[in-house]
């Protein structure tokens, strides 16, 4: 299986996130980082969700994870796919798609890497791959 | 201030239906209103409070109360999708409690059957929701989400598929006999771990029914409930609580059942062990065994072995749980579970269960919603009740 065959879904992209998107379609992985705390946080905020400061900015991601979950959808869709939640290198999990594999083989704890898949109409979104 | 015995389940109705094509949402609201209050023995203009949540077309409360004739003085629309319901009983006590209303109806309704509608299809919330851009592209659905909080709990403790099959087995023990249900044939584990895969490692017996139909109850004050003539039943306790992704710190083998269960058993003053029936939110099979955990009925991990060996079929195994076939089998109406979930622990308690599956002596019950989704966000809500 192949994502072309899969037509994804535009991420409704809002000025809050633009930059984390406006850096996929240039093949970077933004992760947001709290100076205040010192964790990063994904889906990224304006706002830090652990300490509520402000003081949040972009850092690039190693763009390399372990898969923490997933789960291969084959009922009521063209194409079977692969969710999953991938833990990345700076300690959280974003949920993606494990991609250009046979989905049926991915399985938790393997190690991934990211790659930037097109969009229908939209910026292009991070997916993973096995490493 | 505690809502301890506060507050009183007076009427409860599930509508037969299963499809209901040529009946609209509001229709649907208004005729478990009607059977509800006939249940109770009240009337419509008894009803002083009035509880709904995203089900409810229009406006929430402004447009029901109107379309449904009610003059009211308390009104509650809180939104936490299938556990709204127990969360509305839980809030009707508190404002009995205080004072703000006598006899609160709550209602949901819907028809997601002649809709149309499907856990392995995308639901939109809006492209306001901060989460759909970090979601949407990926095909998030009802059923891989759960899908992974399963592999996730297969991975960290062992359970296997035929032990999640197993909560499947009983709800359907339970659901042959009841004449509503859905699903009303017996399915054995084989059975369930045969049929198809949908998002791995759910199969389609580990998925609820897609149903049209609803449910209410009502909720009064003591003085008011003792004054009818159906049995009493008491709110001991109650707990709500969100849970998500806390930021990208992922915990998804443990449900908000964790928070809400603890509030739930501190008001009541009770132990998971008193507990004779419990009324379990089953969109899927693993949303059961997670909430088993999460509510103390065994210890994290150990649900697969708990639920095996059907030990939740009423009559033989040590908790009795969805009486009535649940979600799994019998009804899961406008794909929400959780007024279900009340109105068979008040036919318990009422000891009006089917008699193949009435607990016997069941004085204490608890019921308990998730609504949302296990996978990326959802609220728990616990209710404890007694029967006086």
């Amino acid at each position: 299986m192949t994502t072309a065959e899969r037509k994804i879904p535009a991420p409704a992209v809002n000025p809050e996130v633009k930059p984390y998107f406006d850096a996929a379609a240039g093949g970077k992985l933004l992760v947001k980082f709290c100076t205040a705390c010192g964790q990063y946080h994904h889906y990224p905020r304006a706002i830090c969700p652990h300490c509520f400061s402000e003081r949040t900015e972009w850092r690039e991601a190693k763009g390399t994870g372990t898969v923490y979950t997933c789960s291969v959808l084959k009922r009521g869709v063209p194409v079977p796919y692969c969710i999953a939640y991938v833990t990345l290198e700076e300690g959280v999990s974003m949920l993606t798609n494990i991609v250009d594999c046979d989905p049926e083989a991915v399985h938790i704890g393997q190690k991934v890497k990211v790659v930037f898949k097109p969009t229908d109409g939209g910026p292009p979104v991070p997916m993973f791959t096995p490493a | 201030m505690s809502i301890k015995r506060k507050a009183c389940l007076v009427g409860a109705y599930e509508h037969p239906t299963r499809k209901a094509e040529d009946k609209s949402v509001a229709q649907l609201h208004a005729e478990v209103a009607k059977g509800a209050l006939e249940d109770a023995g009240l009337a419509r203009q008894d009803v002083d409070g009035y509880f709904c949540a995203g089900d409810a077309p229009g406006l929430g409360p402004l447009s029901m109360v109107d379309y449904l004739g009610l003059r009211v003085r308390h009104m509650d629309s809180t939104e936490t999708g299938g556990s709204s319901y127990l969360i509305h009983v839980a809030h009707a006590a508190q404002a009995i409690a205080l004072g703000k209303c006598n006899v609160a109806l709550v209602t949901l309704a819907g028809r997601p059957r002649s809709e149309g509608s499907s856990g392995t299809q995308p639901r939109s919330w809006g492209a306001n929701l901060p989460d759909a851009p970090f979601e949407a592209p990926y095909g998030l659905v009802v059923a891989n989400s759960y899908a992974m909080v399963a592999k996730r709990h297969m991975h960290e403790f062992g359970t296997t598929s035929e032990q999640l099959a197993w909560v499947k087995v009983a709800a359907s023990h339970h659901a042959q006999h009841n004449p509503h249900a859905l699903l009303r044939e017996v399915v054995t584990v084989k059975e369930v771990v045969d049929s198809p895969m949908i998002a791995d490692p759910l199969h389609r017996l580990d998925c609820c029914v897609v149903t049209d139909g609803g449910g209410a109850v009502i909720v009064a004050r003591p003085e008011i409930a003792r004054s009818l003539k159906r049995p009493v039943v008491n709110l001991l306790g109650a707990g709500e609580s969100p849970k998500g992704q806390a930021g990208g710190q992922l915990t998804l083998t443990t449900s908000g059942a964790a928070w809400s269960g603890k509030a739930a058993f501190e008001e009541a003053g009770v132990k998971p062990g008193d507990i004779r029936y419990a009324s379990i939110y089953d969109s899927f099979t693993i949303t059961v065994l997670v909430q088993i955990e999460d509510l103390g009925f065994c210890a994290k991990g150990e649900g697969g072995k708990f639920v095996a060996d059907g030990n939740l079929i009423a009559g033989s195994g040590r908790l009795p749980f969805n009486t009535d076939g649940g979600g799994l089998c019998n009804n899961h109406p406008a794909n929400r579970g959780g007024m279900t979930k009340v109105i068979e622990a008040v036919r318990q308690l009422r000891g009006e269960a089917h008699p193949g599956v009435q607990v016997k002596d069941c004085g204490l019950a608890l019921a308990q919603g998730t609504g949302g989704q296990l996978g990326t966000r959802h609220g728990s809500a616990t209710l404890i009740m007694e029967r006086a």
